[in-house]
């Protein structure tokens, strides 16, 4: 039972951010535990010692100040804080989503959620899939997200961070597989009747097998039908798709900004150029 | 004529909710019967229901709350049984659009109308008496909050029957909670319920800053309060600054929702990011509105059970008000994972932080009024320890949700459902039981089954932690909230043994049943004769159990913090003299409340249904009740010295 505790999940990481991720939360856990199991102790003891049967305890009724005591229980908790929040400050920023993990050119891939199911997009190789994102390993992934209905979130466990997609707007987020597995990916915002069943896998395959994969599914497969995609399904079984129109991330966009009814099941239809920058159009 | 009410409202095709509807319906309908036949309809009108006694407000409202607790827990027994049963990927016994609607209900019965209620029910008991006064500053519209709150309660219950509740979460979130998401109406059930109790909740904190700060016996001034007053001024504070946020952003998801504005949608310069961000504003506040009252509670059983005054009470009374302060300054940590920058993220995780500073603060201080007492585990300090243990867990895990980059990871997650169902039950509702053993004599004249009640605890005590720690395990290990089903072998112990302890919490809930019922058999052998059954320190235990209507016959002369400590402690109780008599004014018994309720009822749900010309009629009907009591020619009677003086002496010489 507790294998499985270590062997999934946020404390099995697989990425470089999820395993900064993970080393935050033990140091943050020790950090707050060194107070917390001392407390949960004294309370307990103290409780027990001074009931009222206890006659070798001294009953002190009047006993209910004292500045030194006040000054360190203050001190206490404001001293743990200082720590942490020194902490929460610093990893803030080292692991803000929007900021890339390396020097390197990331592999681009949209992502836009759909009732109910997820729709990865490769714009550089002009192919997509839904329910499967296959990756290369070792590579820096650069993920720029957005959704076609309501509000999902976008979370891959032992990858590290999760991120909105909200419509009208771009999220960013920076992953990393470190080595080839499959790891589970789901929706982390409830958004309706399919929510349950918005899963998908990760498949980190070594580089040379995702070229290989590339260059496969742009050769066979299905060309992708955006269009077919917007109807609600649940549980849809993952699938890859070539002939994906160029510039379809940034059309689903301006759809969901402008939208007059209607037009949200037509990719095709004229839209008008980009409205001004949504408000929070992922921090860049 | 009806809107959109038609034959289809009702689930003859959903068994469950059809089945419950019914028993529901049977269970109402032979209560009423029951009163009827017995002739009680007269006492309940004169004594209850058109009541503006605030000792009387009070018991109604934790009756409520009560009652809503078993509603609110029937549903999250089904949500733990179904996820204990859907592991395999199957669908259970609940098909999502049930399921939603179950979740969405349980979170907003157990906020608003059990833990909220609750507190409230407590605040209206306890305050005026610790305060040493007969009524709160406005007895009528202390029972107008009653009677709205209790129309939300019976607007949210109606779903049950009469079409759907809100599937969308129990903060429904647009866009899915907008018309083209949410076409049904269990989204404007929510909104309505909660716009019309909200009005009552208000009205409650208006109430209640001006009761504290208004209205207290001579002598007593801020700093010779009770902590428990104190609680409840900063809880009625947040209610007043907060409460008027979620109405305004409710009232903009129903224009978005009944008049085709675009607020919150996706399309049309709409952004459903300002609903997250406004209901936040309120909903982090909201949480303080809870736990807030129910430090209180604990600062009065911990020292009352240690028989010692309240160690540092001048920092309990800042830590209180920092909490009232910093409660507004930290509400984007609900949606980290937004996207906004490092800075503002970082910012806002710092603030949540800092507010564990001073509720640490409080549990030394606790810890400290135990140090050197005598402690008696009477079923309220039972309470109140289990608290410390366990709240200081659920503050860890706050803290740790606190830093950015681990709420990536554990944002959604069932590891928080763990955390704040580890700072909700210990930190409010276990604050809601304690209180409830403590002044159940107070306000009854009889104590609470002893045995029953450490047994009930027990349950609670031991069910929640088999209930809520295998969450904590199942969050690491990726499981989100709100799954319908799940297809992970190696989470299905871990929430089998969750469901365990629903069973173990039900167990506790049907022990506090029988707890009551068996004291009420035995009130005779459980009187309370002195008024003061724990040895208290504050007011309300120098008064008779049950106090009489109007509190105080003399107003008392407060001269310290303790101050019944303190009178008894110069063994200067003023029983032994004869005291000059007054006359009182006490307030007059007002059908408004009620009335005004009803009408607001006929209004949701005509609003809820499309059903334009009974609105009419409800606002008509609310707007006439309210222009009957503007015009009112009298609201107080008096009740003249040597009356008081009589009843005075009948109750002294009553037999014990």
């Amino acid at each position: 039972m507790l294998s499985g505790l270590t062997s999934s999940g946020v404390l099995d990481p697989q990425g470089p951010v999820a395993h900064s991720e993970r080393l935050i939360l033990f140091d943050a856990t020790v950090i707050m535990l060194a107070v917390i199991v001392p407390v949960i102790i004294a309370i307990l003891a103290v409780a027990w010692w001074f009931r009222a049967g206890n006659t070798r305890a001294a009953y002190r009724p009047d006993w209910a100040y004292s500045g030194r005591l006040e000054f360190i229980v203050w001190s206490i908790p404001a001293l743990v804080v200082l720590f942490l929040g020194g902490i929460a400050w610093v990893s803030s920023h080292d692991l803000d989503p929007h900021k890339p993990l390396a020097e390197t050119q990331p592999l681009e891939i949209q992502v836009v959620s759909l009732d109910w199911k997820w729709l990865f997009i490769y714009p550089e190789q002009g192919i997509a899939g839904v329910n499967r994102l296959v990756v290369p390993a070792g590579r820096p992934l650069h993920f720029k997200l957005t959704s076609a209905t309501v509000m999902n979130s976008f979370f891959v466990p032992q990858l590290g961070s999760q991120i909105y997609t909200m419509a009208g707007m771009t999220t960013q987020l920076h992953l990393q597989a470190d080595k080839p597995g499959t790891y589970p990916g789901i929706s982390a915002q409830f958004s309706g009747d399919g929510f349950s069943d918005m899963r998908f896998n990760v498949e980190a395959v070594p580089e040379t097998d995702f070229d290989k994969w590339v260059d496969e599914t742009k050769a066979g497969g299905q060309a992708l039908d955006y269009a077919g995609l917007t109807q609600n399904s649940k549980a849809d079984k993952p699938a890859v798709y070539r002939g994906v129109e160029p510039g379809l991330f940034e059309k689903i966009l301006d759809m969901e900004t402008e939208g007059a009814e209607g037009q949200q099941n037509a990719p095709n239809a004229t839209v008008s150029p980009r409205a001004p920058v949504s408000p929070r159009n992922g921090g860049s | 004529m009806l809107g959109k009410l038609n034959w289809t409202a009702i689930p003859f095709d959903e068994p469950i909710p059809l089945v419950v509807s019914i028993v529901l319906i049977l269970i109402i309908l032979s209560v009423l019967g029951w009163i009827t036949v017995k002739g009680y309809w007269p006492y309940l009108w004169r004594e209850w229901i058109t009541s503006v006694d605030h000792k009387r407000i009070g018991v109604m409202y934790c009756g409520l709350a009560m009652l809503m607790l078993i509603r609110g827990f029937s549903d999250a027994i089904m949500m733990r049984s179904q996820q204990s049963f859907a592991t395999d990927g199957g669908g259970g016994y609940l098909p999502p659009e049930h399921y939603d609607q179950i979740f969405s209900a349980h979170g907003t019965i157990m906020i608003f109308f059990v833990a909220m209620t609750f507190m409230i029910g407590l605040m209206n008991f306890v305050v005026p008496l610790q305060l040493g006064i007969r009524d709160v500053a406005f007895p009528t519209l202390n029972s107008v909050s009653l009677w709205l709150t209790a129309s939300g309660v019976l607007l949210t219950n109606m779903s049950l029957v009469i079409g759907e509740f809100a599937r969308t979460g129990w903060l429904a979130y647009p866009p899915l909670s907008e018309l083209k998401f949410s076409p049904g109406v269990g989204v404007d059930y929510y909104l309505w319920s909660l716009q019309i109790s909200g009005v009552g909740t208000l009205l409650t904190g208006v109430n209640f800053v001006t009761t504290i700060l208004k209205m207290r016996a001579p002598g007593m001034n801020m700093m010779r309060m009770p902590v428990f007053c104190w609680t409840a001024l900063a809880s009625s504070l947040l209610i007043v600054a907060a409460f008027p946020v979620l109405t305004a952003t409710f009232a903009m998801l129903l224009l978005d929702r009944y008049l085709g504005f675009h607020f919150f949608t996706n399309e049309a310069g709409g952004n459903p990011m300002m609903y997250i961000n406004l209901i936040w504003v309120w909903g982090h506040p909201e949480v303080y509105i809870l736990v807030l009252p129910a430090f209180g509670v604990y600062s009065e059983v911990i020292a009352t059970f240690s028989g010692k005054s309240l160690f540092g009470y001048r920092s309990m009374v800042a830590a209180t008000m920092a909490i009232c302060i910093l409660s507004f300054l930290v509400w984007l940590h609900h949606f980290f994972t937004m996207g906004a920058g490092a800075d503002v993220n970082a910012v806002f995780g710092v603030a949540t932080m800092i507010i564990a500073v001073p509720t640490g603060v409080k549990v030394f201080n606790w810890l400290f009024t135990l140090y050197g007492g005598r402690v008696r585990f009477d079923v309220p300090v039972l309470w109140a320890i289990a608290f410390m243990v366990t709240f200081v867990i659920g503050g860890m895990t706050g803290v740790l949700l606190a830093v950015p980059p681990a709420d990536f990871q554990l944002h959604n997650s069932v590891f928080l459902i763990a955390h704040f169902h580890n700072m909700v039950i210990p930190g409010v509702l276990f604050g809601a039981f304690a209180g409830y053993n403590y002044w159940f004599p107070k306000a009854f004249g009889f104590t609470l089954n002893e045995r029953l009640g450490k047994a009930a605890f027990w349950c609670w005590f031991i069910g929640f932690y088999v209930t809520f720690m295998p969450l904590y395990a199942l969050g690491l290990m990726g499981m989100t909230r709100r799954l319908q089903h799940t297809d992970n072998p190696l989470w299905d112990p871990w929430l089998h043994l969750s469901g365990l302890g629903a069973v173990i919490i039900m167990v506790g809930i049907g022990l506090q049943i029988a707890q009551l019922v068996v004291s009420i058999r035995d009130r005779v052998a459980l009187r309370d004769v002195t008024g003061d059954p724990w040895n208290g320190r504050t007011l309300e235990w120098s008064t008779a159990s049950p106090p009489p209507f109007y509190n105080y016959a003399v107003m008392p002369n407060v001269e310290g913090l303790d101050a019944y400590w303190g009178m008894k402690a110069s063994a200067r109780t003023e029983k032994h003299e004869q005291p000059e008599y007054e006359p009182i004014e006490i307030p007059r018994n007002s059908p408004t409340g009620f009335v005004t309720a009803f009408f607001a009822v006929v209004m949701g749900f005509a609003l809820i249904w499309h059903i334009w010309w009974m609105v009419l009629l409800g606002l008509f009907g609310a707007f006439v009740t309210f222009m009957v009591f503007a015009w009112r020619k009298r609201d107080e009677d008096e009740l003249p010295a040597d009356e008081l003086a009589r009843m005075e002496l009948e109750r002294a010489g009553a037999p014990a």
